[in-house]
Parts: structure tokens; sequence; C-alpha cells
């Protein structure tokens, strides 16, 4: 029960990056490990630098040690050459507060935001010394949680994960602290086997131990649960107001450079436009903004308290948040008494970025600007629902090239439903033009295109679409990169190999864990770093286990199919996602339902909830949900405010 | 301004542009007037000196910064401690004269305390006593010329390291090895802690490194950095 640091020193001089392992942030915090407080581990199974900043884990950090109940601590998957150190010293996993071995906490909890850390979450545990499996673990081996969005599909981790939590874990990990607490006071009654069963009575808790799952053949017959007090559908939870939820109040100032090293306030959760691919737009509705008195606080003691100049304003589409004119604005004019702060507003949407906003955050520092329109044609952006126009994305290049920025991010998707080879060439098309509105303002206009395979997942639209394989993708990347020779365009891709295992991990089901299993024992760990990932450990991973990859990646699933997930809830009706597949076939968009009247996607009425907003007035960008009519396509005009010259 | 900073504990596995981004992150968490370069993107005027390698420890840090507008000097350096991050503190503040040399040019020679250890694995049981090293120490100081072969821009080229040690002395054993005082000068090259360990013999291991002095000289003068360009006007309002 003591500290770990005298045996992890000596290992320090000889690893890559050893201030990785040190804690000492500002703003970490040194809990005292009391008898009767329930002691929290929370992991994020990547490096460092791509966890420290996840807002989800710094969230719960803060809301856990504020409990009397409760102490957490925070530790990162250790990169391959202190892993390796742990192992030959036997120096077991550690938390980076106060180099507390992991297995000495009561939960080790896990945030999984992307399916290919998976083989870390394995790896984590093995260097802690917790049986990987969750069936062989003892009554005194931590109880292990994960959460995060890929958890909206389980099953894959469901034979190493105890318990998973859907959705919003402000409120449940508070719950599961006083389950294992009245369970532990209780003398532990029904050994680990009562915990779990107690934990699965607690809403958004999943225990897939409590569930039986039957095949036939390679079809998925049902997931139910194997006793009456469990629940047969396991539904997310969700903050109804941010407002009661300032965290993080004190961010974390890493002592090394990380991702998104800067202060980060989230403006809002959830989104309502509606995009058919995006998982994470589905699954975290409705719309929640934060109140822009509270942005502002948590913006203004941010910065006084960090000494960080910039300032992140996150959510799934900042320029959506309404008032976000006059907050970018009093930031960047030192009205909010932090100095002059360089504003970054990650996820832009094309049609709600004004030349107002362009102007503006570049008065302190040209932030690297990214715009989404995801597909190359006004048809496939309709099958999407990305309804953003050929005019709104050159607006918004117009604004940025005018305001002084040379080169503009343009991202893509492609295996896209309905694509077609005149989909992908529009995406070269987008991108030329883009330049040429870009020449009329600098000589080195510029554009990157970058390009991603798409992979359907769980609760969207797109949950019953056949991915493309690895060949298809490479085909139409390819056919990018010649079309887009000797442009101004330079194209970048993410590697459809990695697509392909992202699509098993995804939307499988509880056979892939020992496919997850395979993987990480020939060595497959850090997946979503390319130097690590080969598509080979999958693929025989597969074989081994006699499951057909194409089955479970490249198939389309039928209506009636059961789909792993079906036993988890994001509020969606199967009724109206299935119906927006099949308008989105019609290539048939669908407009914001804030600004609109609600189309019954079940999530608001199911669980008693409203989008919550800072203004009633819409942004001041977009041609969707803005009454404007769809069907027009490319001729839509947008509304700019009007373009302040930068004194 | 001349801030003299040390650094130890687990704060000295950070690199030297780690510490110059916490110093950044201090000076605006204490909202210091700092005087900006001129031009398209404005730059705080903040002069580091020598770089302190990935987990040494130091007595004797320095950097320089320029302040906009006069402030009361006293309360800056337990402020700045306060601001930076647990093992690194600033004992001291100073008023510089205009136009004080840079750090990085003024500086000619650094003292440094550094521990041999032996890789056990090698020999089976360490055998490192302070004889051994007082031996091999002055067998080194003994020698004309110590030539190296170095890696300069992408080169390889055979450098005399020699001229740079000016003192060395055999200081006593500690927990896991033995503690060198050293002297070296930072021109008309310098070297660094591990290749003096490696020149001291090859089963030697590099254990805890301490920068104790940084000196700079001026003919026969010898200074410590704080005391060697003082702006006497302000050093009398502080005290």
């Amino acid at each position: 029960m003591t500290s770990l640091w005298p045996r992890i020193e000596p290992l320090l001089a000889g690893v890559e990056k050893p201030a990785r392992y040190i804690g000492m942030e500002r703003g970490s915090q040194v809990p005292v490990h009391r008898p009767g407080s329930v002691s929290w581990l929370l992991v994020y199974p990547d490096t460092y630098e791509i966890g420290l900043p996840n807002q989800g884990l710094q969230i719960l950090y803060e809301i856990l040690n504020e409990r009397d109940d409760a102490v957490a601590e925070r530790s990162y998957a250790p990169w391959l050459d202190l892993a390796a150190a742990l192992r030959e010293h036997a120096v077991p996993l550690f938390s980076v507060d106060t180099h507390r071995a992991a297995s000495d906490f009561d939960i080790v909890a896990f945030n999984l935001s992307a399916e290919l850390v998976y083989t870390n979450l394995l790896e984590c545990l093995d260097l802690a010394g917790i049986p990987i499996r969750s069936e062989q673990r003892s009554e005194t081996d931590p109880l292990v949680v994960a959460g995060g969005h890929s958890t909206f599909n389980p099953e894959p981790m469901a034979d190493f994960v105890d318990a998973f939590v859907i959705g919003d874990g402000e409120e449940p990990v508070g719950e599961m602290t006083e389950c294992v607490r009245t369970w532990q006071g209780g003398g532990r009654p029904g050994g680990r086997v009562g915990l779990l069963r107690a934990l699965a009575s607690v809403p958004g808790v999943y225990v897939p131990s409590m569930y039986s799952v039957e095949f036939d053949g390679p079809v998925l017959r049902s997931v139910t649960p194997r006793y009456s007090d469990v629940p047969a559908v396991v539904d997310k939870r969700t903050v109804a107001d941010l407002a009661d939820w300032p965290y993080p109040k004190q961010q974390l100032v890493p002592l090394i450079e990380v991702v998104h090293d800067r202060l980060n306030v989230e403006l809002f959760r959830g989104c309502t436009r509606g995009c058919r691919f995006c998982q994470a737009g589905m699954i975290t509705r409705p719309v929640r903004e934060r109140p822009t008195e509270q942005v502002r606080n948590m913006v203004a003691n941010g910065l006084r308290r960090t000494g960080y100049d910039e300032v992140a304003l996150t959510s799934l589409s900042s320029a959506d948040f309404s008032g976000i004119d006059n907050l970018v604005s009093d930031l960047v004019n030192d009205q909010i008494g932090c100095g002059n702060v360089g504003v970054s507003l990650p996820s832009l949407r094309v049609d709600a970025f004004t030349v107002g906003i362009a102007s503006e955050i570049q008065k302190v520092r040209r932030t690297g600007l990214t715009f989404a329109p995801e597909g190359g044609s006004w048809r496939l952006r309709q099958v999407i629902n990305k309804l953003i126009t050929e005019e709104d994305l050159y607006s918004a290049v117009e604004g940025a090239y005018s305001q002084g920025w040379r080169r503009v991010k343009l991202y893509f998707l492609v295996g896209l439903p309905t694509e077609m080879d005149e989909d992908t060439l529009g995406i070269a098309e987008l991108a030329r033009n883009v330049v040429k509105v870009g020449k009329q303002y600098t000589k080195q206009a510029s554009c990157t295109v970058s390009v991603g395979g798409f992979v359907p997942k769980a609760h969207t639209p797109f949950q019953w679409f056949g991915q493309n394989g690895t060949e298809e993708l490479h085909r139409k990347i390819n056919m990018l990169r010649d079309d887009l020779r000797k442009t101004a365009a330079t194209v970048r891709w993410h590697d459809p190999k990695a697509t392909f295992a992202e699509g098993i991990a995804s939307r499988g089901d509880r056979r892939i864990g020992a496919v997850i299993e395979r993987v990480w024992r020939a060595g497959g760990t850090f997946q979503e770093w390319s130097e690590h990932f080969q598509l080979g450990r999958w693929l025989d991973a597969m074989a081994a286990e006699g499951l057909d990859p194409d089955w479970f990646v490249t198939r389309h699933r039928t209506e009636d199919e059961v789909l792993p997930w079906d036993h988890i809830a994001a509020g969606l009706h199967r009724d109206f996602l299935w119906q927006d597949w099949q308008a989105s076939l019609q290539a048939h968009g669908l407009p914001d339902c804030r600004w609109t009247p609600c189309y019954d996607c079940g999530v608001c009425t199911d669980y008693a909830l409203e989008h919550v907003v800072a203004s009633s007035v819409p942004p001041a960008g977009g041609s969707q949900g803005t009454g404007q009519d769809l069907t027009l396509g490319g001729a839509v005009p947008v509304m700019l405010s009007p373009t302040r010259v930068p004194t | 301004m001349r801030v003299h900073f040390t650094e130890f504990g687990k704060v000295r596995f950070i690199s030297h542009r780690d510490a110059a981004r916490a110093f950044e992150r201090a000076f605006r968490i204490e909202q210091l007037p700092l005087a900006f370069t001129l031009g398209f993107s404005p730059r705080p005027k903040v002069s580091f000196g020598l770089a302190l390698s990935v987990g040494h420890e130091s007595d004797a840090e320095y950097l320089d910064f320029e302040l906009a507008e006069e402030i009361p000097l006293e309360p800056l350096a337990a402020a700045l401690s306060a601001a930076l991050p647990e093992g690194i503190d600033v004992p001291a503040v100073v008023a510089l004269a205009d136009r004080a040399p840079a750090l990085q040019e003024a500086v000619s020679a650094v003292e440094w305390n550094i521990e041999l250890t032996v890789d056990d694995e090698v020999t089976g049981t360490p055998m490192i006593t302070p004889e051994i090293v007082e031996h091999r120490v002055e067998a080194l100081m003994a020698a004309p010329t110590l030539v190296l072969e170095r890696v300069r821009k992408g080169r390889t080229a055979s450098e005399d390291i020699r001229p740079a040690f000016r003192r060395m002395t055999v200081l006593g054993p500690t927990e896991g090895g033995i503690l060198v005082g050293v002297e070296l000068a930072t021109r008309p090259m310098s070297v660094r802690p591990a290749e003096l360990v490696a020149a001291l013999g090859s089963e030697f291991r590099e254990g805890r490194v301490r920068r104790t002095r940084q000196w700079i000289e001026r003919g026969s003068e010898r200074l410590d950095p704080l005391a060697a360009d003082p702006r006497i006007a302000l050093e009398a309002r502080a005290s």
C-alpha cells in the first residue's frame, strides 16, 4: 500500500520521456487513502500525451476526489520501453499521482473513447497483475470498469470488463462508489458476484456476466439477463443540465507537451445536426449548452489558474453554440479579463463559420482551421445528412483566407453508403475550388485534404451498413491522390487496414473478445499508432477463432437482425434509426431538430429531457435547420456577419 | 531581470524546453508585465541559460527576462516559486544592468556533482571504491589529450575534450556509488556528464547528476551569474 516510486525511479533513466510517469501537474491531487473510502484508478489506455488532456477523465477525477467516501488517481498506458522494464523488474502498473500499485485500488476504470485502444486495456491489466478475464478475478482483485463512447457497443470487451458505464459518467461514479462501499462495509455479501449483481441495478451500468448470449451458427440470437433484477436493456445516463457540472474546475497542466495543450472549456454536450455517420452526435443527445456566463467564468478562472494563453471551446460543433460570436469576440478583445488569448474552435461546421468569427480569432493567433464537409457531393452529403452546401464551404474558406489564413484543412470520409466514384472525385473538385478561392487572397494558398475510411458505428442509422473493404478504400484514396497530383492540395489518409480492424472491434459481438486477446498476446498494443499496427495480427486472430472478418465488417445487416448492442439503449428508437437509414438511401436530409419541430428520435421523450440552449437565437450561419430550402442544393446563399477589418 | 532557479526531485525528468514552458506559464499566472519582441508574432523577451538535460538536477540554473514596466522586486522570487511546478524553486531574482551579456555567452564554466555507479548486471557485485575512482581521475587529469569521436551537425569528428576539464575530485561514497566533483569549461567546447563518465571508465554508469554552480569569468574575476551585471539602482530599491 505504499509508493512504488523508489522502484520506478531507476527505470525512468532508461526510457523515452520519463516525465510521462511523474505526475505533479498543476491541478493534480495527492489523495489520502482512508479506510472506508473507495479508491478509483482512472486509466486512459494510451500514452500520457494522448490521455492526459481527456476531459472525461479529468472531470471524474475531480468529482470523485471531492467526495468524502472516494479517492481517485490516474494512470496512462506505459510506452513499450517502460512496459518492458516494468516486466523485467517485476514492478506493477502504477498511478502517476502517488505511484501506488494499480492492484491496490478498489476500482480500475478505463476510458474507452476509441476501439483500437482495446488491446491496451488488456496490457494495462496484465502489467497491473490483474487477471485479464473477468471470470478469472478473485474477490481481492480490483473491480474493472470501462466508460466512454466505445462502450455503446460493449460486447467486444465484455470478457474483460466487469462493469460498463453507458453515457455521462458524472452521476453513476457516485452511485457505484456507494454500491462498492456498502458491499465492502457489509462484509462483502455474495463475494465478487454479489457486488456485480448489485452494480447491475445501478442505472446506466451494464454488467456483462449477468447476461447470457445465444448464438445460432454465426448469427446472434439473443442477449438476455440471467436474473430478474437485472435490466433487459441498459439505458444510457445523461446529465440533464451542464450548468450543474462546471468541471473540470482545476484542469491539469502537464509538465510535458501533450495533444490539445491549452485550456479546454466544454461549451455543450450533444448535437442534433443528425449526421448519420456520427456516433458521438447520436449517442450524446440532446443538446445541453452551458450557460454563457458559466463558460466565461470557466475560461477566466481557468486561464488565471493555468497560465495558458490559448483556450479551446470544445463540443461536437462549437460554432453552433448560440451566442458564439459574442463569446469569441469578448474573449479575444479581453472582455473577460485575461489579456489576449488565442481561441480555437475544434469541430467547426462550415455553415456556421462566419467571417466575423474568422476575423475575431485571428486577432491573437491564427490557430489551425479544419472544416469537415465529409462528403464530396451534395447528393452524398444528403445521404449522410451533413447538409452543408458548396457555397457554405467556399464562404467559410473565403472567410479564413481573407482574414490571413494560408492553409485550411478539409476532412472527408470515404466508403460512405451509396458512394460512387463521382462522389469521391467531388472531394478533389472541392479541394481545387477551395485553393482557387484562396489564391484570390494569397499566392501561397493551399489546403490539406484529410481522408478517413468510414467505419459504421453502433446506435447510428448506418449501423446496418457494410463497411468498404481495404481494397476498395485503397482504390478510392488512390483515385483521389491521382486527381490531386500537382495541385496545391495535399492528400493525407488514414490506413484502410487500421480502418478494417476498427470495423471488427466496432460492431463485433462477444466472440470478438477472444480475437482482441489474441491480438494482444501476439504483441499488438498501441494499435492506434501506425508503426505498431499490423492487420495480419487481427486476421490471424479471426482465423484462429474461426470467424470470418467480412461477416463482421463488410456485410450489410438486415432489419430483423439482432444487433450485438440491442440491449444497450442510447434513447434512439430502433424504428427511428431504420427510417433514417432508409431516408439516407433516398438521399433525403433531415434538419436540425433544435430549430425545427421534433421528429421523435426517442431521446428527449423517453428520458424526459429537453434541449438546453444558452440563447434562444439560432447561431448566425447555417443552411441546416434555419429555414432555408434544402432542395436547392448548391444554390443556397449563406448569411455572413459583416466583415470587420482587423486594426 | 535574472532569475536563479533550482530543480530537484521528480521534476528533474522534464526537459529544458518543458522547464521553459513552465516559466512562461508561471509568468502569466503571476501576470508579470513582460516586454514583448516587436514584429509579426510578438514573443515575450525571455532567454534561457545553458540547457539542463533530462534527469539532471541543479542548484544553479538561470534565465533572463525583460519587463515592460517596473514592478516591486521583493515578492517576485516567492511568487514565481509558487507558480512553478513542485521541485522548481526560485531563490532569487535580481535586476540586470541594461545590455548585460546574454547568459548563454557569458557563462564560461560549470560545476557538477556526478555520481558514478556500476551496472551490477555486468560485474555481478558492484566493485566500486573511492580508491578505484581516485586512480581513474588522476590518470584522466594527467593525460595531455582526450580525443573523442563526437557527432556534430550530423558529421562525426574527432575532438580533444581534455581542455574542458578544469578540476576533478572524489567527494566520497554515496548509497549507490561514488560522488565526483567536477569543474568544466564550456568553451571552446562543452562536455556532457555522460561523456565524462564514459571517459573515466566504460564500466561506470551515470547515477544522480547535479549541476552545482555556473560561473561567469571576466579576466581574473569569477562571478556568480546573479552578481555579474547588477543594476544598482533597482537593487537599492529592493533592499
